[in-house]
């Protein structure tokens, strides 16, 4: 018996490759300025629905993003990896989402869906590292969840439950929930399959149509536009019926008061000559002021 | 909703033993408390824990609401959501705190969402400060700090507009403060509302080892960077740890390089430490390394690079091979001692 999947992933910037304009003054970030991927961690929550895809045949995984045009792009790279369907949602009314409106527009996404077993994310994303937006959604939901999940043990289809290992401080919990629950996973039990060729090749021109109400023209990509795919859908507020109250700015708590690039504090460095003589004169010095015993 | 002037902490236990970041975040809170002539409270949920409540009163909590069922003896998300959110809406704290632990971060976020309220994670440091929004002043809002991006830049986040404020801190960066046994505050005990129904996770195995390295008690830490290069070289931190009576510590690319384990690793994704002496041997001091221990007293720096930046932040810098100036640091200590 298939299973009904739903996976969340997210586009980020690449924090590993920091430059100076990466922050605008309103303390949101410029992601125009650094390289986009595809959340490290939200790789392996894909690789663990196409596992039980490979296990379960007639399993639908449903990848959704919420994020701005270009995001497409994770949503792609989603399909050449076997996923069956994926939506982007997407509207400028959900700009300055914090993790609580975005788990708000993301709930009302898997809403519409529907009918879903188990809802799986990246335990966080590198951009943020919150690790909040998988809870907030399971809690708007109403499900149950099982965080930092290295690996899935087993399924059973008939009682509709799913056993996983999840990691906690020094050691792991083998824990076990019904059916509907959300997951979220770790970097550690999976190994993310590398997109497939022929899939990349008949998705390669995969898009969607765009209602350009939704959009003004510098939010566009060209990416986005051109004829509608079936199983590539743009969904933005009204299509996934949320309230706009509940999205963007208007639906976040909270705010950025203030950024700090992290500098250097220097300090008053003694240097020590690097002989014998310096350094023990160093270690004298220490235990002088009881810093050593 | 009318606020009443108490800054909560949740207060984590793992097997009937409350988590030393929620005695931290208890000092943490009394601090904050002071400043706005508030009142400290504190939630503890799980079985049989009269003991650990009356030892958290001692850190500085005015009331205590206790919650004893077995069936919360070990945390799972739905029941302890249900009751520290009731516990949060008929109090009205201004501020909850929890630590930034894997309980902590699966439950907070659980509660912000259902209250629809504001929730920064893992802050490093917590503030009391104004805030305008349009023309609007808050005063005496929580300012929670956080490293974001890699670490790359400091965030001070706000959410004044609903309360309560909330936040995950990490453990480590909040100093603990000595318990005072005749600390006068009370237990009020309260019955949770749970149906079976809510009871949705099944726990069928749990193993914790002890953390059998104790950096974060730890008063010397002698820790060793990729520049240490072998595991045979690795054996100069450990005996310069030993001699000190310290604690061994390491870079994420020491341990990633299999040169020790990572229960020893500091920074940002490691452990936060403070200790009285922080001796950094090959290590370059890059920000999410010294996120987790700029902090310590005093910090020794050994490089063969002058220009590292760990000698930005350091007391004392030796520049040179490390496989040469431990021995003679050795020797030295050996000789003074
Ligand atoms: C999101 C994120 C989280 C991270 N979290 C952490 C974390 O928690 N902790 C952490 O440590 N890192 C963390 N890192 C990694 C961090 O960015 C650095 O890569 C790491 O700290 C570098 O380790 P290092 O100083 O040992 O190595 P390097 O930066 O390579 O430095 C080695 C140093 O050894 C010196 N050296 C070489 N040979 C000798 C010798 N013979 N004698 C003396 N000196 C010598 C060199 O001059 C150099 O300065 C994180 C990175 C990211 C992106």
């Amino acid at each position: 018996m298939g299973l009904n999947l739903v996976v969340l992933v997210k586009q980020v910037p690449d924090t590993q490759n920091i430059t100076g304009d990466a922050m605008k003054e309103d303390g949101t970030v410029n992601r125009q300025a650094l390289p986009a991927i595809f959340n490290p961690e939200d790789l392996y929550a894909l690789e663990a629905a196409l596992t039980v895809k490979d296990l379960y045949p007639g399993t639908r995984v449903n990848v959704l993003t919420m994020g701005p045009p270009p995001a497409v792009q994770v949503l792609k790279e989603s399909l050449y990896r076997g996923a069956d369907f994926v939506a982007l949602i997407s509207d400028r009314r959900f700009a300055a989402a914090d993790t609580l409106a975005t788990s708000y527009a993301l709930k009302c996404a898997i809403e519409k869906i529907g009918n879903y077993d188990m809802v799986f994310c990246g335990r966080q994303a590198i951009d943020g590292d919150t690790a909040q937006v998988g809870p907030q959604t399971a809690e708007k939901l109403g499900i149950n969840q099982i965080t930092c999940v290295s690996e899935i043990n087993n399924i059973d289809t008939d009682k509709k439950s799913v056993e996983a290992t999840r990691s906690i401080e020094g050691g792991f919990e083998i824990v076990k929930s019904g059916f509907p629950v959300l997951l979220t996973f770790t970097d550690e039990g999976y190994v993310p399959r590398p997109p497939s060729a022929i899939r990349m090749l008949s998705y390669k021109n995969a898009s969607t149509e765009v209602s350009t109400e939704a959009f003004d023209e510098s939010y566009m990509d060209g990416e986005m536009s051109g004829s509608a795919g079936n199983n590539l859908q743009l969904w933005d507020i009204e299509a996934i019926n949320a309230d706009v109250e509940g999205c963007g700015l208007s639906g976040s708590p909270t705010k950025v008061k203030k950024i700090m690039s992290v500098v250097l504090t220097s300090g008053d460095i003694k240097m020590v000559d690097n002989d014998m003589g310096g350094i023990a004169e160093m270690v004298h010095e220490l235990i002088a002021d009881h810093t050593i015993g | 909703m009318s606020t009443k002037n108490t800054v909560m902490v949740f207060i984590q236990q793992d097997d009937g033993i409350v988590a030393d970041v929620s005695l931290e975040l208890v000092c943490k809170a009394k601090e904050l408390a002071g400043e706005l002539g508030a009142k400290v409270s504190a939630i503890l949920a799980g079985d049989k824990l009269d003991a650990e409540a009356k030892r958290v009163i001692s850190y500085g909590v005015d009331e205590l609401f206790l919650v004893e069922d077995k069936r919360l003896a070990h945390y799972t998300p739905v029941p302890y959501t249900k009751v520290v959110r009731d516990i949060i809406v008929a109090q009205q704290p201004q501020i909850v705190l929890y630590g930034a632990t894997t309980t902590g971060r699966d439950l907070g976020p659980r509660i912000a969402s259902n209250l629809k309220v504001g929730l920064t994670a893992d802050c490093t440091d917590l503030q009391i400060g104004d805030h305008k929004i349009k023309e609007q002043l808050y005063k005496n809002i929580l300012y929670q700090i956080r490293p974001a991006f890699g670490g790359n830049i400091i965030a001070t986040i706000v959410s004044p507009e609903k309360l309560p404020q909330m936040a995950t801190v990490r453990e480590g960066v909040m100093k603990i403060v000595e318990p005072d046994a005749s600390y006068k505050g009370k237990i009020t005990k309260v019955d949770p509302k749970l149906e079976d129904g809510d009871f949705l996770t099944e726990i069928i195995k749990r193993v914790r080892e002890e953390k059998r390295v104790n950096l974060k008690g730890a008063q010397i830490i002698v820790s060793g960077g990729i520049g240490v290069e072998t595991r045979a070289n690795f054996k100069l931190i450990e005996e310069l740890a030993h001699v000190l009576g310290g604690e061994i510590g390491a870079s994420r690319a020491a341990v990633d390089a299999g040169l020790v384990s990572q229960p020893h690793q500091v920074g940002q994704t490691g452990t936060t430490v403070r200790p009285r002496l922080y001796i950094a041997c090959g290590i370059s001091g890059s920000i999410q390394h010294r996120a987790g221990m700029a902090e310590s007293s005093k910090i020794i720096a050994i490089n063969s690079d002058p220009d590292a930046p760990i000698f930005q932040i350091a007391h004392y810098g030796i520049v040179g091979d490390l496989k040469e100036i431990i021995p003679q640091f050795i020797k030295a200590y050996k000789a003074k001692a």
